[in-house]
């Protein structure tokens, strides 16, 4: 008797079915400007949970904007290339042959060999793996400094906060790359000193946009009640704040892969982290550029172009992951 | 004022919005016809298509939207092929809107002053030197005290029914032939409501103007307006003289509204449409059964011992705030101590007491101190002094951050006053109900917390079907359904009621507040209701209390206090809410 809503003969389980029979829910999806209230939408909402939801989603989303659906499939071929590389390439990228060295651009070696005659196509593809587990572990990596220590500063306020947001500063008191050049030269000349040099050049960033997000949140009714229901503070925090900061989190995430990739590359390039003859693109855009001025230009321009495809995939990532969270802000 | 050529006419309109799942229709063959000088309330509930009418009137719809079909004449021109330069003419100039939220609608970071001067300028009503004279001119028609000073306030400096008179100035400035006035007061208390109605309609009046108000409240309309159109679902299902809505309503619609809206004189199930049809389709477990974690007896023994000590008891609580201002080295520099006391009371002193099984209401206007008051009643914030027992127990003693893991927890609960805001958007309804249960209840195993979910689910009327959604696929009522289920999940003793349906429409919120009263009778529980609204706290409580600027101005048994108040600030808070003359 209690609930007319709910006791319409309209069976089927759309929310407020209505004595028109038409499934109704505000589409605040679908308009920018506040006047979504006024909106009906068809009654497609049936089975509009679950995997097949989130597919049909994403499918939208890629039809929307064939940019995004462009990086995916871009970021698709990246993970491909880190993951299978070595077992994909026609030669070792490590195997000299003297003999044919500096050849240009060819159908035996499509993106030419290097001075020491190694298939420069192989060693793109297979530097692909380092550069790749560089960005993501430094991304992980900062997303749990500065992600975390964002959030317990956005959410606790107070000291917590004050402390948190004095590092950023000093942090972001330095020249950045300067900053990650002095870390790595201080704690020695390894891959994983370049992973973390990368973090905590990002720290910052990420701690600051979690202490805003998790700020706007702090007295939000939700987590009253989660108050209510015998949470304490730091099951608050981390099960119901951090869920939804984040998918701005990863958006994030998308956009400092980019950097993080730049960032390691641009600190091989001077000698720093990776050291030759690893495959990496930095090292070899270093090795290349000597060969620039006497016209070898593929031994640096192709690991060059990697590098360019590759943060330009991520950056378009971000940006399509952003209109997939945050659809109000798409431009 | 003849009829014959109406102000505006809008014949067979249709809006649609391209969305992402097809077309959709907010909007279908409306028909509105406003004379000169006449106000026409348009009538309904959220999703009734009557802010996206008035849209369209202005052309003012967002890009997905767009008129289908129909036309819309405004003093005899097209607006539907009307150019953008013409429109813009016609905007703020002959037809203008004021919107629901005030401060939204003002310019944060200029001076209110400047921003009527602004519209000014924009139509070229009056040349440049006496702009400023022509501002606070307006502002003082608009009965802002001391316009001169006012001139220079920010919108942040003023109150939120000051705000909506600049709002109406703005709107005014440039002696428009029509005004729409889009939920103008909604957000404002009552006796904000009623002066800054009574302005708009005698400003109007005097202008010779037409206005459109926009509105869920049907005693609003009635009380404002000629004529009334009730809308539903993008028609328009009534149109008619208000005397004739309110005496006599034709269409079940406006009858089922009629009803819903709470009024003196009427009980809580009459709020409920009178079809027959409706009551036995309810859901199988409303029924006084308790399911899985449930203890019949114990409730049944609550309800019984209403006559022993008091559950709740509140004496001399107060709440202090530090006064913003001057603070750290400014208040090094000052010379001279500053006159005012460093603390703001919020909450000064109050005292009251709530029975078992008793429901006590907690009135009072925003910025009174009733939220404060709950909030501290909930251990959710620390009072400043007081005490507070509960069952005996000194409460109040136990700091806020150390009591959501006692026991204690579990007998004190609270539905939120915003359904949406109160729900995490990333849980599940069945995931927000299990919370209490899974931190608080010895309850073991999924499948039976599940089991207590699905068990509350049926308990509050919400769909089992409906627990795997997502907040954001849960109407307003279902949400609120969800927030009730969650605070009754431990069975507490006390549940704080924090305005629960402030934000549903009056339909929902009348089937929301049976559903309370159902659970009250079946649970035992104690009620605090915390509202602005006498005429729903009436349909609930036994008990209300009154307070103003943190202060009790008055408590006693409900219908004592409605039909005789004491206290002038009762009387006036009862007079303030709107009621046509012929009802």
């Amino acid at each position: 008797m209690l609930s007319p809503e709910a006791s319409q003969p309209n069976s089927s389980p759309t929310p407020n079915p209505s004595p028109q029979g038409g499934g109704e829910s505000t589409a605040s999806v679908a308009t920018s400007r506040g006047i979504s209230a006024g909106i009906r939408i068809a009654p497609a909402l049936a089975h509009n949970t679950g995997f097949s939801a989130g597919l049909r989603h994403a499918r939208y989303i890629l039809s929307e904007n064939a940019v995004t659906g462009f990086a995916f499939a871009l970021f698709l071929a990246i993970v491909l290339a880190a993951l299978a590389g070595p077992y994909l390439v026609p030669y070792d990228p490590l195997a000299s042959d003297t003999a044919a060295a500096l050849k240009a651009p060819s159908a035996a070696h499509w993106f030419g060999t290097d001075q020491l005659g190694r298939d420069v196509f192989s060693r793109v593809v297979v530097a692909t793996r380092l550069d790749f587990f560089i960005a993501v572990a430094s991304v992980a990596l900062v997303f749990l400094m500065g992600g975390l220590a964002g959030v317990a500063a956005g959410f606790f306020g107070g000291w917590t906060d004050r402390v948190v947001g004095r590092i950023a500063d000093t942090i972001m008191a330095f020249p950045l790359f300067v900053l990650a050049m002095g870390i790595v030269a201080a704690l020695g000349n390894t891959v994983q000193n370049v992973v973390l040099a990368t973090a905590i050049v990002n720290f910052p960033l990420y701690a600051r946009i979690a202490r805003a997000e998790a700020n706007v949140r702090r007295e939000a009714g939700f987590v009253q009640a989660a108050r209510l229901s015998g949470n304490g503070e730091l099951r608050i925090l981390l099960a119901q704040i951090l869920p939804n900061i984040m998918p701005i989190m990863v958006v994030q995430m998308s956009l400092t892969m980019g950097y993080a990739i730049l960032n390691a590359a641009g600190l091989s390039f001077i000698g720093l982290g990776v050291r030759p003859p690893t495959a990496e693109w930095g090292i070899m855009v270093a090795e290349g550029s000597a060969f620039m001025v006497s016209g070898e230009w593929w031994i640096a321009f192709f690991p060059g172009a990697a590098l360019m495809v590759a943060v330009f995939c991520f950056n378009l990532l971000g940006d399509g992951l952003r209109d997939i969270v945050d659809p109000q802000r798409r431009t | 004022m003849t009829e014959a050529v109406p102000l505006l006419d809008v014949a067979d309109l249709t809006v649609e919005f391209t969305t992402r799942r097809g077309i959709v229709r907010a909007v279908e063959h409306v028909d509105v016809r406003i004379a000169k000088g006449e106000t026409v309330g348009i009538v309904g509930e959220s999703g009734s298509g009557k802010s996206v009418t008035s849209y369209a009137v202005m052309r003012i719809l967002d890009r997905a939207g767009r008129i289908a079909a129909g036309a819309v004449h405004f003093t005899g021109l097209d607006v539907r092929a009307a150019s953008e330069d013409q429109m813009r003419n016609l905007r703020g100039r002959e037809m203008s809107m004021i919107f629901q939220n005030p401060r939204a609608a003002l310019n944060p970071i200029r001076k209110v002053g400047r921003q009527i001067e602004d519209v000014l300028e924009q139509h070229s009503q009056v040349d440049s030197s006496a702009l400023t004279d022509k501002a606070i001119e307006i502002l003082d028609q608009v009965r802002i005290a001391r316009p001169r000073e006012r001139y220079h306030a920010y919108p942040f400096e003023l109150s939120g029914g000051m705000c909506q008179r600049v709002v109406i100035a703005l709107a005014l400035a440039c002696r428009p032939q029509l005004l729409i006035a889009d939920e103008p007061t909604t957000g404002l208390d009552v006796t904000t409501q009623k002066t800054v109605m009574d302005l708009i309609v005698e400003l109007t009046k005097q202008r010779g103007m037409s206005t459109i108000l926009i509105t869920h409240d049907l005693g609003l309309a009635a009380t404002y307006c000629d004529r009334v159109v009730v809308m539903e679902k993008g028609r328009v299902v009534e149109t008619a003289l208000s005397r004739e809505i309110f005496t006599a309503p034709s269409h079940p619609y406006t009858r089922k509204l009629m009803r819903a809206t709470p009024r003196p004189g009427t009980s809580l199930r009459d709020l409920l449409p009178e079809d027959e049809s409706l009551y036995e389709a309810r859901p199988p477990t409303a029924t006084p059964t308790l399911q899985g974690g449930g203890k019949p007896t114990e409730s049944a023994a609550r309800s019984n011992g209403k006559s022993g000590a008091p559950l709740l008891v509140v004496e001399k609580l107060v709440k202090e705030y530090p006064r913003k201002g001057l603070g750290g080295f400014a208040k090094i520099f000052q010379r001279q101590p500053a006159p005012e006391p460093e603390t703001f009371r919020a909450v000064d002193g109050i005292s009251f007491t709530i029975n078992r099984g008793e429901s006590v209401g907690l009135v009072g206007e925003s910025g009174c101190g009733k939220s404060t008051t709950s909030t501290m009643v909930m251990r959710l914030i620390d009072k400043s002094d007081g005490v507070i027992m509960f069952d005996g127990e000194d409460i109040g003693a136990i700091a806020a951050k150390a009591f959501a893991k006692l026991p204690l927890r579990k007998r004190i609960q609270m539905v939120f006053q915003d359904p949406t805001d109160s729900l995490n958007p990333r849980f599940t309804a069945a995931r927000a109900i299990a919370d209490p249960i899974l931190r608080l209840a010895n309850l073991k195993g999924r499948e039976s917390v599940r089991a207590r979910c699905e068990a509350l689910a049926r308990q509050v009327g919400l769909p089992v079907e409906l627990l795997d959604r997502f907040p954001h696929q849960l109407s307003g009522g279902q949400k609120a359904r969800v927030g009730i289920a969650r605070a009754i999940a431990l069975n507490p003793e006390l549940v704080i009621l924090d305005e629960p349906t402030a934000a549903l429409d009056v339909s929902v919120q009348a089937v929301v507040l049976n559903l309370l009263q159902e659970l009250k009778d079946t649970l035992g529980m104690s009620y605090l209701f915390v509202s602005h609204d006498l005429n729903v706290v009436r349909l609930l409580c036994d008990r209300v209390i009154v307070m103003r600027a943190g202060r009790i101005v008055e408590q006693g048994p409900t219908e004592e206090i409605l039909v005789s108040p004491q206290a002038q600030y009762t009387r006036d808070l009862l007079a303030a809410i709107p009621h046509p003359m012929f009802a």
